[in-house]
C-alpha cells in the first residue's frame, strides 16, 4: 500500500509542478485536475473514502469545470501573454520561499516521527458526526457565507431591463 | 475479495459484456426507432440485421482519422478516451447479481457520481480542443447543462441512500427485497432519470450536439475511431444509466422465479428501450427552458423529496 501512496504522491507533485510552469492556461488546469484526482487517491489510501469521493465530485468535477469554463473563454492569445509573464526573474521569489518550506519539511521528517500516514482512519460516519456535532456552528457559518454569495450572484446576473422595470 | 480468478472473470465479463452491448445497441436503437416510426431500419446483414454493428465498426475503422491542424493536438486525442474510460470505470461498482460485482465499494454511489462528474470533461475539453466555433458552442452548452443536472442527480438518489442506510450499491439492492424504492421514492426516480438523460446528453436533453443548429456540437471535428469512441461512450452511458436506475429504484436483481442475472438484464433492457422510445418521440428542449426547468422544478422537488424522506427515516427510527 505504501508504494501506491508514493506513486500517487509523485503524480500529485509532478502534476502540480506542471500547473505552475505550463504557459497554456487550459493545459495547466487539466494538470490541476490530475493533481486533484491523485490527491483523492491519497485520501482513499489514508482511509478517508468519503473525503476522496467528495474531492473528485466537488473539486475535480464541479469547481474545476467552472475554472476551465472561464479560462476557455480567454482564447488562444492567453498562452502568448502568459509566456511573456513567465520570465526567469519571476521565478526567483517563489522559488526561495518554496525552498524555505522544503527545508522545514525535510527537518520535520528527519527529526519528528511520521506516523501520521497510518494513524488516521476516519470513516464517513465519523466525519459526519464531527461536522454536525462539535463543529455545527462552523458548518452553519459556512452555509451563511454561501447564501449571500448566491444572492449577490443572482443580483449581478439579473438583466438590466428587468431590473429597471421591477424597481 | 482475494479470490483473484473470480475478480478477473467478473472484470472480463463486465468489460466484454458492456462493450459488446454498447456496440449492439447501435443496431438495436436503429431497429427500435424503425419500429416506432413505422419503417424497417437496418435489416439486411445477418438475421434481422444483427450484424449491422459489425459492418459499422469496419466502416468506422477504415475511415480517415483526421486531426485538424488548428486543433490542440494532445487534448484533442485524449478526449475520446476519457468518455470511454469514465463510463467503463463506473461499471466497476455496478452489482449485477449477488457477489457478481467487480468492486463492492462502501462508497459505490459516490464513486458513480465522481465518475459521471469526470465524464463531463470529455465533452467540455473536446469542444474546446477542436478550436471550432460550433464545437465550442456545444461544449459551452454542455458545461451549463452538466453542472446543473449533476446537482439534481446527486440530490435525487440520496433518498434511496437514506432509505437503505448505505452508500454501498449491493446493500441498496438488498434493502429492496420487499419493496422497490420506486414506490416511496417516485420523485427521486423521476429526478434521477431526467438528470441521467441530461448527463448522457440523450434526447430530449441533447442540446450539446444538436445537429440542427450546431453541426454535431462538441464532436464536430472528430472522425474515424475517435468519433466512434464518443459514439460507444454515449451508448455505455445509456447502459450505465439504465443499470443504475434498476439498482437504485427497481430492486436490482430481485424478482421471482428467474435467476438474478436474468432479472437484472430484463429490467435494464426495459430502461434502454424506454430511453430509445423517448428519443423516438420527444422533441428537443429549448436551452433556456432546460435550465429553468432544472433549477426551478427538478431542484425544489429533489430537495422536498430529500427532506420528507429524511423526516420519515428519522420518525421510523423513533
Amino acid at each position: 500500500m505504501e508504494v501506491l501512496f508514493y506513486i500517487a504522491a509523485t503524480v500529485t507533485v509532478l502534476a502540480t509542478l506542471r500547473v505552475i510552469t505550463h504557459v497554456h492556461p487550459v493545459h495547466a488546469l487539466l494538470y490541476l485536475v490530475v493533481a486533484l484526482i491523485a490527491l483523492a487517491l491519497i485520501f482513499y489510501l489514508l482511509g478517508a473514502q468519503f473525503a476522496a469521493a467528495l474531492e473528485i465530485i466537488i473539486y475535480g468535477g464541479a469547481i474545476m469545470v467552472l475554472f476551465i469554463f472561464v479560462v476557455m473563454l480567454l482564447g488562444p492569445l492567453a498562452a502568448e501573454q502568459e509566456r511573456t509573464w513567465l520570465t526567469p526573474g519571476a521565478w526567483l521569489g517563489p522559488s526561495i520561499l518554496a525552498l524555505v518550506l522544503l527545508g522545514e519539511v525535510g527537518y520535520l521528517i528527519a527529526v519528528g516521527d511520521h506516523t501520521a500516514l497510518t494513524v488516521s482512519e476516519p470513516r464517513q460516519k465519523g466525519i459526519s458526526i464531527a461536522l454536525y456535532g462539535p463543529y455545527i456552528i462552523a458548518v452553519e457559518l459556512a452555509s451563511m457565507l454561501l447564501l449571500p454569495g448566491l444572492i449577490g450572484a443572482y443580483h449581478l446576473g439579473r438583466r438590466m431591463s428587468k431590473e429597471s422595470r421591477s424597481c | 475479495m482475494i479470490d483473484w480468478s473470480h475478480t478477473a472473470l467478473t472484470i472480463a465479463v463486465v468489460l466484454g459484456g458492456g462493450l459488446t452491448l454498447a456496440g449492439m445497441l447501435i443496431w438495436v436503437e436503429r431497429r427500435l426507432l424503425g419500429v416506432w416510426q413505422e419503417r424497417y431500419g437496418p435489416n439486411r446483414l445477418g438475421p434481422g440485421g444483427c450484424l449491422q454493428s459489425l459492418a459499422d465498426m469496419i466502416k468506422i475503422f477504415t475511415k480517415e482519422d483526421w486531426i485538424p491542424p488548428f486543433a490542440d493536438k494532445a487534448v484533442f486525442v485524449i478526449t475520446p478516451a476519457i468518455v470511454v474510460i469514465t463510463a467503463l470505470m463506473s461499471f466497476a461498482v455496478v452489482p449485477i447479481a449477488p457477489n457478481f460485482v467487480v468492486a463492492d465499494l462502501n462508497m459505490g454511489v459516490m464513486f458513480f457520481l465522481a465518475m459521471s462528474s469526470l465524464a463531463a470533461y470529455s465533452v467540455i475539453i473536446g469542444g474546446w480542443a477542436s478550436n471550432n466555433k460550433f464545437a465550442f458552442l456545444g461544449s459551452l452548452r454542455a458545461i451549463a447543462q452538466l453542472l446543473s443536472y449533476e446537482v439534481f442527480m446527486g440530490l435525487s438518489l440520496m433518498g434511496a441512500v437514506l432509505l437503505a442506510g448505505s452508500f454501498n450499491l449491493s446493500d441498496i439492492v438488498e434493502a429492496q427485497r420487499h419493496q422497490w424504492f420506486v414506490v416511496p421514492q417516485f420523485l427521486g426516480f423521476l429526478g434521477f432519470f431526467m438528470a441521467g438523460l441530461a448527463e448522457a446528453h440523450r434526447t430530449p436533453f441533447d442540446m450539446p450536439e444538436a445537429e440542427a443548429e450546431l453541426v454535431a456540437g462538441y464532436h464536430s471535428e472528430y472522425s474515424g475511431m475517435k468519433f466512434g469512441m464518443f459514439f460507444v461512450g454515449e451508448y455505455l452511458s445509456v447502459i450505465l444509466l439504465s443499470a443504475m436506475t434498476v439498482i437504485l429504484f427497481f430492486g436490482g436483481w430481485h424478482g421471482p422465479w428467474l435467476p438474478p442475472v436474468v432479472w437484472f438484464a430484463l429490467k435494464m433492457f426495459g430502461f434502454i428501450a424506454l430511453i430509445i422510445l423517448i428519443r423516438a418521440t420527444w422533441p428537443r428542449f429549448r436551452f433556456d427552458q432546460l435550465l429553468t426547468f432544472g433549477w426551478k422544478v427538478v431542484m425544489p422537488l429533489a430537495l422536498i423529496n430529500l427532506l420528507v424522506t429524511g423526516g420519515v427515516v428519522l420518525w421510523r427510527a423513533g
